[in-house]
Formats: structure tokens, sequence, C-alpha cells
């Protein structure tokens, strides 16, 4: 025979080493430890190719040049590496089911990316002439088309780069429609304590007061509670709908009826849109105006926390007021309105953004509305309040629900079912990582104890919910069984244990340092 | 040494005719970890009812009300420097700051320690 | 459809353990006369990938693209190289379609970026500080103007005539609802104005830009002080950063806040956005300070971790009392700014912005050698501004219809303002070939 003296051992050695394992690196193979960029300075490398300046003169009018900035430099090898290190620190909707109550962490499609690196979107420039970017106005104007009827409204601002900047856009419209009734004294706006941190926020920004209104023990509005607050200082309510609690208001149609008697408007913060998308349109629940998260319902890229993009559904009385700028399809193409002069019998409020809107999340939006269709979107809904349902139904015997369902696209549950075991949402919350899992929100909305939020989306399938289901029980049951020390410890199996945020924000470190030499 | 509360669990205790004012241990253990205080300016007019103070944890921000009409005679330095003085010492060197009373009735009335500690047994 | 993995057989078993016949039962709480039978009409119905391209390229290909023409607009927005890598990294998963990074242990990655472009961002505008981001320069600056209203508990508010007019309107429209007073100063094209004359015991801020929207380059040291000696904050507003690779930045002239469009690292011309604003301060300021803030901690081992702070600041705590309504903001133009920053770091830095300016110069030369045309300013970084013996609005239609996109007439932001319809804004960065330059001075040539 001849011999391959390269032969090597195939199976594993049943040796088992005793005590910790601790790397010399502080690596665990796939999961690195990574220093800060600044740190991997590398004087000399540059991680670009430019060509040298074809002069020398300069024209700088005597002001004055700097000396340097402090900028580390690398090649473009080590750039790559960190920032994949980076990434692989994250939990991501591509790696793990993410069910972060009120904030649709649906599949992000990647035909969308695509798209909107098509250079012809991309690659174009806000200001170059109008008869240059015809395709991109005429998108805005699709996509302008598609949202209106799917809400059943007859205009829409475009121009607000995220949910609250949606709402302070609505809320602008509402001031300009009151000050050109003459009813400037309308200063109050009313809003439920369940709403999101941005309501109120948006309120106090445009100057109006907030008044809030109670949740009922069923953790939804009551008309009565609405118009026991109702006057003629009222300037509008603000009212998520479904609700903050994965609910529907019931008695919504009746609340904007109330609402418009007395003089104000309706305007819906639209962030759980995804639960009624395609199956009920908001002007048939008398709304005046309502934001729409792009990066929600229509599944543009969270991106670790932007950019969004937030237009704004308005009803006819608001529609003369929405900002500047906006599409209008003449006998010569598409023109964009960017001055009040141009703007006919509108009067526009003013501008809210630089340039003309979120064009890169306008692209990746029409791209799923088209992908989805009419029938898909109405299907999304459904599958978004099936898929809520089924959890809420699946974990109510052993988690605490705050409400009897059905539910809408969301699942919330209390700290009830961890009484007794010291166990704190938090504590459960974090066990769920080691498992795999992102946490729902938690402690929100306020007008439950221990909120726990679940919105698994529609883009979960039967198998990954039947996984994520077993789980929630096996860790219930084990915070029932009292082994509370498992929870405290929670994660154990992350890039970093649970951090230490007083530290964080008694003495803030808020950026590096160059140490002294 | 007399020493009074609010329904919002500020303490206020009378020295003189200074009274010195902070938030109960009640409060403290409810905020958690307080990371930021931040105190009136000696001189300040205060209002009974209305913000005197600042006192954050990392998860909430609440303000400290004034418990009686006055003038602020000091504010303690020490604590917006080591807001966790507001935890370990809540009712001695976690002070917020020191006033002089303009209408003692305004003191008189508020709750005595019994009738606080029933207040909060309540909560 | 791709996107739903729930199958008929799926979904009958879920209607089953949930004890309803149809997920119609589960939406009884909408009103009757609100429910829709099917799907509402008028609309398409879903669409493979390939029908889905090939409407959207349809569209895509009736724009003019930057890259195949001489291009020379800016005006707020630049048309520069961005690496390959950059966006690459951008499509990483765990990048795309994480979330805002609440839950720290597993959101490492965002954190230390975020920590990394806060450093990077302070470092650049010579400040101390500087938060995660803004949704643009323009709303970045409305804010700004609220902060030094906040710290100074004043009202009145001093904008630039060579502030950028979208700042400006963003800011009269959102510092003007909350009952600000304020004051917008003629388009300052020859720079020529003197703003310490109008600072007083009532003014809370004055914002100023450089380079201004026409390109002059101004140092506000002087400005500074008179500000400061009466109470009154300065913020400092820069459209092109690239430039700053270069000249002096705000925090060494004494600048209180520092506004910059961060689009022209890392970020494409996106029709306007989605782009990404950068914020700055000094330190003893953070706590009025807009937006998301990244903190450097130890985790339960004591090893260094990043953590969101600050966060009592923020609406989701403080509701109607807090610094902003901002949630959503610009992450991911972040990390784009953060990586091709990265790439360029200090030689690279130093170096594309002497790239920007020789070809500038180059440019202004060429054009100053045409006919009828004179160059406006004295000095400028990558952008200028040209008076032209024609109204540049029509010239520049004349000129896209050569094929050449020229640049941005002044009267596009001042329509009917008399003395601006000749001007017009020329920029140019890296992106153009002496070529490319001939045939704008040809086209000029041809049209004048």
């Amino acid at each position: 025979m001849a011999m391959n003296n390269q032969g090597r051992d195939s199976t594993p050695h049943a040796v088992t080493v005793a005590g910790e394992f601790v790397t010399f690196t502080g690596n665990k193979a796939l999961q690195q430890e990574e220093a800060l960029i600044f740190e991997l300075d590398n004087p000399g490398a540059v991680g670009v190719d430019l060509e040298a300046p074809v002069t020398t003169k300069t024209r700088l009018g005597g002001v004055k040049t700097r000396a340097g900035v402090g900028l580390p430099s690398l090649a473009e090898p080590d750039v790559v590496r960190h920032y994949t290190r980076l990434s692989q620190k994250n939990f991501a909707i591509d790696t793990t089911m993410y069910p972060l109550g009120s904030c649709t962490m649906k599949h992000n499609p990647r035909l969308n990316e695509k798209m909107a690196r098509l250079p012809g979107f991309g690659d174009i420039h806000p200001l170059q002439p109008v008869e240059t970017v015809q395709g991109a106005l005429e998108l805005i104007d699709q996509l302008a088309h598609w949202l209106k009827t799917l809400t059943g409204m007859p205009a829409i601002a475009m121009s607000p780069g995220a949910g609250a900047h949606g709402e302070l856009c609505g809320l602008m419209a509402i001031h300009a429609a009151l000050d050109a009734r003459g009813e400037s004294h309308r200063r109050r706006v009313l809003v439920p304590e369940s709403a999101h941190g941005t309501n109120p926020a948006t309120a106090a920004f445009c100057g109006f007061t907030v008044d809030t209104i109670p949740a009922e023990e069923n953790g939804r509005v009551s008309v009565e509670a609405v118009k026991a607050k109702l006057g003629d200082d009222v300037a509008c309510i603000m009212l998520t709908n479904p609700n903050t609690c994965g609910l529907f208001e019931p008695q919504i149609r009746e609340i904007a009826d109330a609402v418009h008697a007395a003089g104000g408007y309706f305007y819906c913060d639209g962030a759980n849109y995804n639960a009624i998308v395609g199956r009920v349109r908001p002007a048939d629940l008398g709304v005046d105006a309502m934001h729409i998260n792009l990066h929600k319902t229509f599944s543009t890229p969270h991106g670790g926390g932007g950019p969004g993009s937030g237009p704004v559904v308005l009803s006819d009385a608001l529609a003369p007021y929405a900002p500047l700028p906006f599409v209008v399809h003449g006998k010569d193409g598409f023109t964009l309105v960017e001055h009040a002069k141009d703007a006919g019998k509108a009067q526009p409020f003013g501008r809210l953004k630089g340039f003309h809107g979120q064009m890169g999340m306008f692209v990746r939006a029409l791209a799923y509305i088209l992908s989805h269709g009419a029938d898909g979107l109405r299907q999304v809904a459904s599958d978004a309040v099936l898929n809520a349902n089924y959890v809420l139904a699946s974990l109510k015997d052993v988690m605490s629900a705050s409400f009897d369902g059905p539910c809408m696209h969301e699942a919330l549950f209390d700290d009830r079912f961890l009484k007794g075991t010291g166990v704190t949402p938090l504590d459960f919350a974090k066990a769920m990582i080691d498992e795999g899992y992102h946490p729902m929100t938690m402690y929100f909305p306020l007008v439950v104890h221990g909120a726990l939020l679940i919105e698994p989306t529609e883009t979960e399938s039967k198998q990954t919910l039947d996984r994520f289901i077993a789980t929630m029980r096996h860790l219930t049951e084990k915070a029932k069984a009292g082994d509370l020390a498992h929870f405290q410890a929670s994660p154990r199996l992350t890039p970093r244990k649970r951090l230490d945020e007083t530290q964080a924000a008694r003495k803030p470190v808020l950026r590096w340092v160059k140490p002294a030499a | 040494m007399t020493i009074r509360f609010t329904q919002d669990h500020e303490w206020i205790k009378l020295d003189g005719d200074v009274a010195t004012v902070g938030i109960t241990d009640y409060a403290q253990q409810a905020l958690g970890d307080v990371v930021f205080v931040e105190v009136p300016e000696a001189g300040r007019e205060l209002t009974k009812g209305k913000d005197a103070a600042v006192v954050e944890s990392v998860k909430a921000a609440s303000e400290v009300y004034a418990p009686v009409d006055g003038t602020v005679v000091e504010g303690n330095a020490a604590v917006a420097d080591e807001p966790s003085l507001v935890n370990t010492d809540p009712e001695g060197a976690g002070w917020f700051f020191k006033m002089k009373i303009k209408d003692m009735a305004q003191f008189e009335a508020l709750l005595d320690e019994a009738a606080y500690k029933s207040f909060i047994a309540g909560l | 459809m791709r996107y739903l993995p729930l199958t008929e057989t799926d979904r009958s078993a879920m209607l089953a353990t949930i004890g309803v016949d149809s997920v119609d039962a589960l939406f009884r709480d909408v009103p009757e006369q609100a429910r829709l039978k099917g799907p509402i009409a008028g609309l398409s119905d879903h669409m493979g990938e390939l029908a889905v391209e090939r409407h959207l390229s349809r569209l895509a290909a009736k724009n003019t693209t930057a890259s195949t023409v001489p291009f020379f607009i800016g005006g707020g927005a630049y048309k520069h190289h961005v690496p390959a890598s950059v966006d690459q990294l951008l499509l990483r998963g765990e990048f795309l379609t994480s979330y805002t990074p609440y839950q720290p242990e597993v959101t490492q990655g965002t954190l230390q970026y975020l920590f990394e472009f806060q450093t990077q961002v302070a470092l650049l505008t010579g400040m101390d500080v500087a938060n995660a981001s803004m949704y643009d320069g323009a709303t970045g600056t409305a804010e700004a103007v609220l902060m030094a209203a906040r710290i100074n508990k004043r009202n009145k508010v001093i904008l630039s005539g060579g502030l950028h007019p979208h700042y400006r309107s963003v800011v009269e429209t959102t510092c003007g609802v909350m009952g600000m007073d304020i004051r917008a100063q003629a388009p300052d094209w020859k720079n020529a104005e003197d703003l310490s004359a109008l600072i007083d015991g009532e003014t809370a801020c004055i914002v100023v830009q450089t380079p201004s929207l026409f390109g002059h380059l101004r140092d506000f040291t002087a400005l500074c002080e008179a500000a400061h000696a009466k109470g009154a904050l300065v913020i400092v507003v820069v459209t092109e950063v690239v430039s700053l690779g270069l000249l002096t930045p705000p925090g060494e002239m004494g600048a209180d806040i520092v506004v910059c469009e961060g689009q022209s690292i890392g970020n494409g011309l996106n029709f306007g956005g989605p782009y990404v604003g950068l914020f700055a301060t000094r330190d003893k300021y953070v706590r009025q300070m807009p937006g998301r803030l990244c903190g450097q901690t130890v985790d339960a081992d004591g090893k260094r971790g990043f953590v969101l702070t600050l966060s009592t600041r923020e609406q989701h705590i403080r509701r109607e009392k807090a610094t902003s309504n901002i949630c959503t903001n610009s992450g991911l133009c972040a990390l784009a700014f953060t990586i091709h920053l990265s790439l360029l770091g200090e030689q690279g830095l130093t170096q594309l912005a002497q790239v920007n300016h020789a070809n500038a110069v180059t440019l202004a030369d060429k054009l100053e050698a045409v006919k009828g045309v004179k160059l406006v300013n004295d000095g400028f970084f990558n952008e200028f501004t040209v008076k032209l013996p024609k109204k540049a609005a029509k010239v520049v239609s004349k000129l896209a219809e050569r094929g050449i996109l020229a640049g941005v007439p002044v009267s596009r932001f001042y329509p009917d303002m008399e003395g601006l319809e000749d001007l017009l804004l020329v920029a140019s960065t890296e992106v153009n070939s002496l070529e490319d330059m001939d045939a704008l001075v040809r086209g000029l040539e041809e049209v004048l």
C-alpha cells in the first residue's frame, strides 16, 4: 500500500478539563473582544487612496487652517474587520426573533435595499432641476397615493423624518388650523396615560399643555372619560389605535365624534398601524391626522435606531396646512412646491426638514408595498394579529395576561405571575437573552405594573412561535420553582454581562480621550 | 428641632429660623440609585408646591417641590457633587437645600412623623 | 406571499388554539362599519421580485444620476465618493435589522460604534461632547436653538443671512410655534453682515454658518466673544463637513453648539434623505442636549462596555418635560459616517479636504476666465458663488439640456428676491475631473 503519513484523529477525544476555561486573548472563539477604533491606530496606514490635489494654490480668504483632527489611521482590512466584529455583538431580526412590543420588528426584505441603491434613486441630488428627477417625484407621488388610499385620507405630508417628527407635523397642522379659525386659545391636548412618551413630548414641543386621560380597568379609553375633559380650550386628542396595550379602542368612533363636536381634532398615533393595515381605514374612524412609521408597518430597516420616516395623512380640514415641500402633478409632469407663494390656496405651516423627506425610505417602503399589494397587506394585518393572539392564548395560563383577549398585534402581560419569586420583569427579560431571544418591551405601557409587551409580527413562522412559547413556559416554570439566582445572574453568555448604568449616569464618559503619553 | 413631611415625600426640619429640606428614605428607595441632583441657588424665592430641585435615577426623573413658601439660604453642593448621598443618607448628609420659611403656619400644617408613616403604609 | 411564513394549515391550527373560527373574530372591537370585507379597491395585488424590480427600475431610469454627468450641485448636500466597504458593512443584518440599543448586552456592536461616532464628531468640531445623531442638519439646528433658549432662558434668535435657507425655515417653523422671536437676516451673498451689533441682553443665541450658503469662510472668534459678553450663545452650522478636514473647527472659535450635516461622509445624495445631523456642545451643557447619548461603563465582571445614558432628558422618561421629542434618529447613517471617517483617517481626511479645495480653486480660475462670469467670493472651500450676466435658473436649465448639472441658482431658495436671480452656487468635489470642469466652461460659453 501507499502509506499516507498525514492521517489524523477524526473522532473527538473523550477528555474533560476541570475548572473555568479562560483564554489568553480574552476572545471566546467566534466571540471576539474588540478595542475602540482609536485604540487600533496604526500611524502611517491609510484606508483610502486619493489622488494628489491638482493644485497647491489656495483661496481661503485669509481664514486659518487647522493643525490636525486626532483621528486614528488604519488600512481597509483593519477597518472592515473592526466593524464586522462589532456587528457580531448585536441581536437583529436577521438572527433572532425580536418581539419588542410597539416596535414592529418584522423581516426587512433585501429587495428593498437593492432598489434604494439603484443609482437613479441613490445618486440624485435634491436640488437638481426638477426635469432631471421626474422619476423620483413620480415615486413619491405613487407612495403618497398608496398611503392615502390605504388610510382613506385625502392628503399627506411626506417630509417628516420619523414617527415623533410626524407627530410634530400633525400637531403643527392642527395649530395652524386653529389659528386660521381664530381659535388660538385652544391649547390643551388630551393624551391617555398609556401613550408613547413622544406624544406628550411633541405636544409640549408645539407649545400645547398636556392633560392626561386615565385608562379604564379594561385598558381602553372610554368616551365618558374623554367627554369629562373636553372644553373649548381643547385643541385635539392624541390617541394611539390600536393602543399601547395592544387593544383596539372600541369606542373610537364615539370619541372622535365627541372631540369633533367640541371643536377639537383627532390625532391618531399610527405606531401600531401594522395591526389594521389593509383591513381598517383610519378615515373611517374619524381621524384628522395620523403618522405612519415607514420603519414599522412598511418594513424599512430600523438600522440600530434609524433612519426612519414618518409621513402624515391628513383630513380635508387639515390638508391646507401641510408643510413644504410637496409634489404636484401638473400638465408638464411632476413639480415640487418649495415656497408658500407657489402653494395656490394652501397655507403651508412652514418646513420641517431640509430638502424633501426620506427618499431612501420611500423607495424601500414602495418596494415593500408593491410586493404585498392590497391583498398581501391585508394578510399582513391578519397574520400579525393571529400571531399575537396565538402567543397570548399559549401563555396566558402561566403568565398573567393584563387584559382579556383578543388582542391586536401585540400581547400584554404584567408581573403578577412573578409575584413572590423575587424575579423582576428585567431579570426575566435578561434570562431570555441567554436562551437566544431579544426581550420583549418591558415596563411600558405604564398603565400596568411590570409590563411585558410581546409583538411577534407577521413574519414569524408557527415553528418559531412554538419554540418561543416553549422557552417562555420553561422560564416561567424556572422562576416559579425559585431559581432566583439564575435570573439575577442573567445574561451570562453574552459578550458583556449586565452593565452598570448607575456608574454611566453618575460619571458620564461620552467619548474616548487620548490617554496621556 | 421639629420635623415635618409632605405627601410628595419631602422632609423639612426646622432649626432656629432655618429649615432643611430633603427627600425621604421611602422616596429614595422608590427612585433607585440616584445619579443626578440639581439644587437651587441661595436667594431663590420658592413657592409651596412648585419646583425647587431635581432628582434623577437612571430611569426616573422627579422634581422636588418646595414644602412651604420661603427663600433659599443654601443649596447642598455636596449632594450635587455626590448624588449617591441621597441613597446612603437621605435624611442626613443627603439634604437638598436650606430655606427661610415665610409663613410658619404652612410648616405647622404639614404631616408629622406619625402621620407620614401611616400615609406611606397606605400606599 | 414570500414574506409571510404562515401556511393555511398553520392558520387553522392557531385559530383552534385561540378558540375562534376566523381571524375576523379577532377584530371584533373594530366598529362594524369600519371593517373592510376584502382588499382595498383600486390598488394592485402582490407582485414577485422581478415585477417590482421592473417597476422601480423604470422610475429610476427617468432620473439623471449625478455620476453620469459633469456635476457641480451642492447647496447643503454634496456628491462625494463613498468607499465600497462602507455600504457592504451597512448591509450586515446585525447592523441593518437591529433596533435602538435599549438592551445593552445584545447591542454592544451598535453602542460601541455610537461611542466612536460621538468621539469622531467631537474631534471634528473641536467640541467636548456629541450626541448619537439627529435627523439632519436642519432639524439639528432647530434643536440647538431650543437648547440655547433652555440654557439662558431667553427668547430672541438671530439667524445669519449666510445660513442655509432650509435651516432657516425649519428654525422659523419649529421654534416659531414655541413663540420665539426669530430675526432672520437678509441673504448675505456679499459676506458683509456684522451680527455682533444685533446682540443684546435678550438674545438667546445667534446662528451662523461656515462655509456659508454662498461659500464664504468666516472666523467667528470675535463674534463668540461679543455674544458671550452679553450672555448669548453661538451656534455654528457646517453643511459641508469635509471642510473640517482643512479649516479651523468651530470649537476653537468659541462656539457653544455646533451642528453639521454629516451626509458628505459615508452617505449618498439619496435625493435629500436620509441624512445625519451631527450635534456637539460643551460639557457644561450636556444635560440640556437633545437626542440619545452613549456612555462608557463596566459590566458585572468589570469589563468595559457601553450603554445609552442620561436618558432622563428624553421623551420616554421625561414625557412633556423632555429636552426634545426625538426618538428614532439616524443610526445607520451615523454608522456610514463612522466607517467612512475611519477609512479616511487623519491623513485621508486632510487629503480629501485638500483635493476638494484644489478642485474648487481650479474651477473658479477657469470660470473667472469666462466672459461675463464674476466670482463673488474672496475665500471658499469647495463651493462658491458666481454672478452671471443672465438669470441663473435659465442658465442651469439650458445646461441641464446639454447634460451638465451646473449648480444651484440662488433663486431656487429665494425666488423673486431682487438682486439674487443672477447668482449661481457652484460646488466642486473630488469627483470632478478636469474634463468635467472644461465641459462646464464650454457649456457656459455657449449659453451666456
